[in-house]
């Protein structure tokens, strides 16, 4: 299958066989990182978790890892429900819109170098990262029209704090990214690996930008401390109130398929992708289909940092106020974010001339 | 009412030392492996988990805890019920069955003039007041500390006179059950039931 073909009308082919390979990739993960959040909150919280899932039919236990298929024919072969207030159409349609967004994303982020003659990429596009902004401001799509469509105080007012606290913070995002681009001079996120390769990563160079995206991340997502949207202190589930079943685990999954897109980018925009500063073997495209693995894999163990870290973070920070978001997104990181690309132009400026 | 709110530095207003305290008080927590019992001593240690393995761990329930009611053996094996009906009778809910031997039957023990040919707890109805175990003159029902009754139909929850008497186990039991924790009436109680019994005329 990862034979050579030069024959650009077989390419499609390639390009349909990278998409379920990622698609493969990226459920079991998303599946594993519900089990990782709920294992993690229960050590922190003094708890065990759940441990118990693990062979169906048999007495493995696995450590719970078993649980996500339990989840998941859990979610199957409950009733959904679908309240006689709601508007049919759009109620139906939100949880694909919020899900879909999260994977589109994941076609333009390099996952590795190469894997024979293959870019791993599903869409080297040259305005990656136009792209992607573009897409992942469409996930506010999903959360607003369920909130429009759930016809139901607490789902209006998590789809309307969702669409503020999304524009907000893309702004912020948006701009915290421009320094990267100013650094690498190209809108490939193919690109951005290349100039990060042998530990130049960005991270170093531009660690305002890196926080700021970071927590932009975490806004983007509705994870906590930033979670106005479901809120289940205030607004019972939020978004999530009149959904049920397996379009209730649509949006838990396009939650944590965001989270993954999230994390993906971070990787690659600030954190050197698929490179590792470990001499040429994790720095050059790779000429074997081992040394491919290898990039692959140091690219997915990245992701699986950060998204520790944003699920610690939510176990860690409570939420923050509606005013404080505000205040945090305009006031402080909008500046910010500007300060840094002007401070970034000069010192480039200064350099160049 | 004014609220006064402390003036935060500059410092704390980045967030960074609540960030880090949090940071520090989830790493304690996340690990603290150590396993623990439930209650007793591992309420104290901050650094063992509060969770209880259910069915494997169960609940120490405190002595005087009213759980399954269930028949005793006295210490030589037999069955301590007479077959007297109180229990029955004095059931709010209705849940003892007792068929009493009529002519026959079979008496297993001295000092006994017969004992129930049936004996049945529907334990979908008992509502676990224990006034079976405070009317019964032989103390031959007691209620034991059995909280979880689990069963897959309505038939296998009326518990009949054999499971009764086998998951109640003998008299000495239930004398540790009550003894174990210096609570020493029931067990007073007990003695002068098997004094008083012992002075009973022979019947042969």
């Amino acid at each position: 299958m990862l034979a050579v073909t030069t024959d650009p009308s077989q390419d499609w082919l390639l390009t349909l066989f990278k998409v379920v390979c990622v698609f493969a990739v990226v459920m079991p993960m998303v599946a594993y990182s519900v089990v990782a959040e709920r294992r993690i909150s229960a050590w922190i919280q003094d708890r065990i978790g759940p441990n118990r899932v693990g062979i169906p039919f048999t007495n493995i236990k696995l450590l719970g890892l078993g649980q996500p298929l339990a989840d998941g024919l859990k979610a199957l072969v409950k009733e959904d429900f679908t309240p006689a207030h709601v508007m049919k159409v759009f109620y139906w349609m939100a949880p694909a819109i919020a899900m879909v967004p999260s994977f589109v994303v994941l076609a333009v982020v390099p996952f590795g170098s190469r894997l024979g003659e293959q870019k791993m990429v599903i869409a080297d596009l040259d305005v990656g990262i136009l792209f992607t902004f573009g897409v992942v401001s469409l996930g506010v799509y999903g959360i607003v029209l369920d909130g429009y469509a759930s016809n139901s105080k607490y789902p209006f007012l998590g789809g309307i704090r969702s669409g503020a606290q999304m524009i907000s913070y893309e702004i912020a995002m948006g701009l915290a990214v421009v320094p990267v681009f100013m650094l690498v001079g190209k809108l490939n996120l193919g690109a951005v690996i290349e100039y990060q390769a042998d530990g130049a990563w960005l991270l170093f160079k531009q660690p305002l930008a890196f926080a700021i995206f970071l927590i932009a991340i975490f806004a983007e997502t509705n994870r906590l401390p930033f979670d106005l949207a479901e809120s289940e202190t205030e607004l019972v589930a939020g978004y999530n109130t009149e959904y049920s079943s397996m379009r209730f685990a649509l949006f838990f999954m396009g939650e944590y398929a965001a989270m993954i897109a999230g994390s993906a980018l971070m990787v690659v925009l600030f954190c050197g992708g698929w490179t590792l500063p470990l001499g040429d073997y994790f720095n050059m495209p790779a000429e074997s289909l081992g040394q491919g693995l290898v990039h692959i894999a140091v690219f997915l163990a990245k992701i699986a940092v950060f998204l520790g870290l944003m699920i610690w973070v939510r176990w860690m920070l409570p939420r923050f106020r509606y005013d404080q978001l505000m205040n945090i997104g305009w006031k402080r990181f909008l500046p910010l974010s500007l300060a840094n690309i002007i401070l970034t132009a000069i010192v480039l400026w200064v350099l160049n001339s | 009412m004014k609220v006064d709110r402390t003036k935060l530095t500059w410092w704390e207003r980045l967030y960074i030392p609540s960030i880090l305290n949090g940071f520090k008080v989830t790493m304690r927590h996340f690990f603290s492996w150590k396993r623990s019992k439930v209650y007793g001593d591992k309420q104290k240690s901050y650094r063992a988990k509060t969770t209880m393995q259910y069915p494997e761990e169960k609940w120490d329930v405190p002595t005087g805890y009213r759980g399954a009611p269930y028949l005793l053996k006295d210490v030589d094996n037999n069955t301590k019920c007479v077959s007297c009906q109180l229990c029955e009778f004095v059931c709010p809910p209705r849940a003892i069955r007792i068929t009493p031997p009529g002519g026959g039957g079979v008496v297993e023990r001295e000092g006994a003039e017969k004992m129930p040919d049936e004996f049945e707890i529907d334990m979908l109805r008992c509502i676990y007041c224990g006034y079976c175990q405070e009317v019964c003159p032989e103390e031959a029902i007691y209620l034991l500390k059995d909280y979880a009754i689990t069963g897959e139909s309505r038939e296998e929850l009326i518990y009949d006179k054999e499971k009764l008497l086998e998951l109640g186990g003998a008299d000495k039991r239930a004398y540790d059950h009550h003894a174990q924790d210096g609570v020493a009436e029931g067990v007073k109680k007990w003695e002068t039931k098997m004094r008083e019994a012992s002075e009973q005329p022979k019947f042969h």
